[in-house]
């Protein structure tokens, strides 16, 4: 007793900061954030103040000038008129469809690499060992530009489609075009079309694409609802109710009364002029970064997802495979899903390495954000501090979007201790 | 007590920056050499041959003024440069003078902080097409595929082309001449654009010349020439005044040939000033006397380096038209050595 009071009586004097432990660590931390914080001001204010002494202050109005250039991929309108400010947007949303792209097949494939590298047939595995390799081990750069030399040089050029004796012809029944300026396939056309709604008169989005996702959506949400309810209905009386066919119908038919209704007809790419017209044409440069960020991913991904199936004990496939499942079923029932557990962290690192190597887009003259804010524009405004500045936050709230969702995601799955 | 600390530290860094913008010449004669931004590689511009020597028009300017300012035309180190990484690695300071068929415009000189020294080159926008194609003209290429090379001017004069004139192209844009080249050959463009002397020298690099042909059409104005950045005049000047020399050589008939003899002296003044045998020239760029004897030995006056590298006895075939000297006609026209 005597003790403590002694010790809380003891006045708090300066040096204590020091030589007390406890407060000893604290002010190490304050002096090292002082420290921190003097140093980025002084950065900053040097930086900003050798700008002006150059005469280029930091100044974005750039952005609202006419940028002067295309862009070949456009998935909003744009021509060179607009501003520098839409031409980086045009510029994210290309970045954002290869990055959406190439994480999807990256996972498709490496998920499956992963599991065959695990095959016991030793030829498969063997050569899942060979692509996990071959693909981790030469930087993506130059399987970018492997991919889109391969594909100049080996593919026909349009023109070879033309005239009496043309060396190339048309793929899958006359409805697709592989050139070597990119891949032409048949779009959507609708007769009876809705036409387009304008957003904020910012860009337009075509109604009948809209219509037709609501109605796709509501569909799978009513099958969903099918197969609940068949849960219960077993869950209850033991027999499942046969609804495969409700739940196909509840999906497949409303979209295509949908399309009837609005006069859906395919459009096929066609020669005319220099190019082929009309269907959808994917780029080469978008092919080429698409495929080699894609595979590039997923010899990584199939590692993680490798190292997942393996942190699962073998007495779980042994226990279940007691319980007379077939292999394929215990993988299915037993083994991912404690696995992806295990995966889905790293996972999301790969996702974010994946949106980040999209940067190398003008390598192959892809028109990513890189292309366009931190290329072009940044070249022809000469602002460099300000587009790097933008083009990082862009990079930035991009991967803390990315690692947010699966973030989520990951909460959901994790093995919930009860 | 921190701040004025803190202010002294800003003070002093923008002072050592400040010291070392000022003295490029000095910096230049220090280190030994002059370090020249170039292309990547365009034949007859700048392109390095088998054993890494660089050739070529533009390489004969960094090399006159290496000569100039240092004694020696060799003292040179290129960087290779794209058309977007050029003016960065100038205002950077990674290069001392930029000689990169780089065209002359108002916002690299005025917004880039840019100084252009003069004008080596006239030159004009221009389309290189297949022959098989059939295409006469450039309003004929409604819908074609073109390659063109980021970075550039030559970007921006395409949109403006097309726009004005009503008709639509896919623009693929790329990084380097080679690239350019590799994709217009194997047909993933139909067109190649750029300055029309790039597209000569491109085009004679190419297997079968004869099988490309260059549209009549010239859609803008491509003067192109050396530079350096904004707030040293002094280099400026030394670089301005080599290519001056090189012109004005011309223009007096000094060629590599006579250098010697009209070196001796001569009754023209104009030659002996820039000879050196009279008036001290040199001394007020801080030179000697001999400088523009130097840079036209190193690789002749401005009409030998045409000649030598992209002149109509070479491959490339340029002839001199605009760029002929003002007095056969021609706009290439040096200030008087006075
Ligand atoms: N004059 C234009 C274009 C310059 C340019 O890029 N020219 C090309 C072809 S003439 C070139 O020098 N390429 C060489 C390389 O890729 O390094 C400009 O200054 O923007």
């Amino acid at each position: 007793m005597a003790m403590t009071s002694e010790m809380t009586g003891d006045r708090f004097r300066l040096s204590m900061l020091i030589y007390d432990t406890r407060y000893r660590s604290q002010t190490i931390q304050v002096v090292a954030m002082i420290g921190f914080m003097l140093l980025a001001a002084w950065l900053i204010t040097n930086t900003v103040q050798n700008l002006s002494a150059l005469g280029k202050p930091i100044d974005f109005s750039f952005l609202g000038e006419p940028a002067s250039y295309d862009i070949n991929q456009r998935l909003l309108e744009y021509t060179s008129r607009d501003t520098h400010l839409r031409a980086s947007v045009l510029g994210l949303i290309n970045t954002l469809l290869v990055a959406a792209m190439g994480c999807v097949t990256a996972t498709i494939v490496g998920g499956m690499v992963g599991i065959l590298r695990l095959s016991r047939n030793w030829l498969i595995s063997r050569l899942m060992a060979i692509y996990v390799e071959g693909f981790r081990n030469v930087p993506v750069l130059l399987w970018i530009i492997l991919v889109m030399a391969l594909m100049i040089e080996s593919l026909p050029a349009p023109r070879a489609f033309r005239g009496e004796n043309a060396t190339a012809s048309l793929q899958v029944f006359d409805s697709v075009a592989i050139t070597n300026r990119g891949v032409y396939i048949p779009e959507p056309l609708f007769s009876r079309g809705l036409g387009d709604v304008s957003v904020f008169g910012a860009f337009s989005i075509s109604l009948d694409l809209i219509v037709f996702l609501a109605v796709l959506g509501a569909g799978i949400w009513a099958a969903a609802w099918v197969r609940k309810r068949a849960d219960r209905i077993q869950d209850s009386t033991g027999v499942r109710p046969v609804t495969w066919w409700q739940r196909i119908g509840l999906i497949v038919i409303p979209p295509v009364i949908v399309l009837t209704a609005l006069g859906f007809q395919l459009g096929l790419p066609a020669l005319k002029g220099f190019n082929f017209a009309g269907g959808i044409y994917m780029r080469n440069s978008l092919i080429a970064l698409w495929l080699a960020l894609s595979l590039y991913t997923a010899a990584f991904i199939a590692e993680t997802v490798r190292g997942g199936i393996l942190a699962i004990s073998k007495g779980q496939t042994e226990a279940a495979a007691a319980l007379g499942l077939r292999p394929r079923r215990i993988m299915g029932l037993v083994i991912l899903p404690q696995a992806l557990r295990v995966i889905i962290p790293p996972l999301i690192s790969q996702y974010l390495n994946l949106t980040k190597n999209s940067s190398l887009a003008i390598a192959v003259g892809y028109m990513d954000i890189t292309g366009t804010l931190g290329g072009i524009t940044m070249n022809q405004t000469g602002r460099e501090l300000e587009c790097i500045l933008l083009l990082m936050l862009c990079y930035l709230a991009l991967s803390l979007g990315i690692s947010a969702v699966l973030n989520w995601y990951n909460e959901r799955v994790k093995l919930k201790e009860r | 007590m921190k701040r004025t600390l803190y202010i002294g530290a800003v003070a002093a860094g923008m002072m050592t920056a400040g010291v070392a913008v000022a003295g490029t010449l000095e910096d230049v004669q220090a280190k030994g050499h002059v370090q020249c931004g170039v292309s990547t590689g365009l034949v007859g511009f700048a392109a390095a041959d088998a054993d890494g020597n660089w050739h070529g028009f533009d390489v004969a300017v960094c090399r006159a003024v290496a000569a100039a300012v240092i004694g020696d035309s060799q003292a040179v180190k290129f960087t290779p440069t794209t058309g977007k990484t050029r003016f960065t690695a100038l205002s950077s300071g990674e290069i001392d003078m930029l000689a990169r068929n780089t065209t002359w415009t108002y916002s690299r000189d005025v917004d880039l902080k840019l100084t252009f020294v003069g004008i080596n080159y006239y030159d004009g926008q221009g389309f290189m097409v297949p022959a098989g194609l059939g295409v006469g003209s450039a309003t004929d290429l409604d819908g074609a595929t073109v390659c063109i090379q980021t970075g550039t001017t030559t970007e921006l004069n395409l949109a403006d082309f097309f726009r004005s004139n009503n008709i639509s192209y896919e623009p693929v844009p790329i990084e380097t001449n080679a690239e350019a080249q590799q994709q217009y050959l194997a047909g993933a463009c139909d067109v190649y654009t750029t300055d029309r002397s790039g597209l000569a020298a491109t085009r004679a690099s190419f297997e079968n010349p004869a099988d490309h042909v260059i549209l009549p059409e010239i859609i803008s104005k491509e003067p192109l020439g050396p530079l350096v950045r904004h707030g040293d005049d002094h280099w400026a000047d030394a670089v301005r005044w080599v290519l001056n020399a090189l012109i004005s050589a011309e223009e007096l008939g000094i060629t590599s040939g006579n250098l010697a003899e009209m070196a001796a002296g001569t009754n023209n003044p104009e030659i002996n000033r820039l000879m050196g045998t009279e008036g001290d020239l040199g001394g007020m760029l801080g030179l000697d006397k001999e400088w523009a004897q130097r840079a036209i030995a190193a690789g002749g006056n401005y009409g030998e380096i045409f000649e030598a590298h992209i002149g109509e006895s070479t491959a490339i075939g340029l002839a001199r038209g605009l760029n002929a000297q003002w007095s056969d006609g021609g706009l290439i026209y040096s200030p008087p050595f006075r």
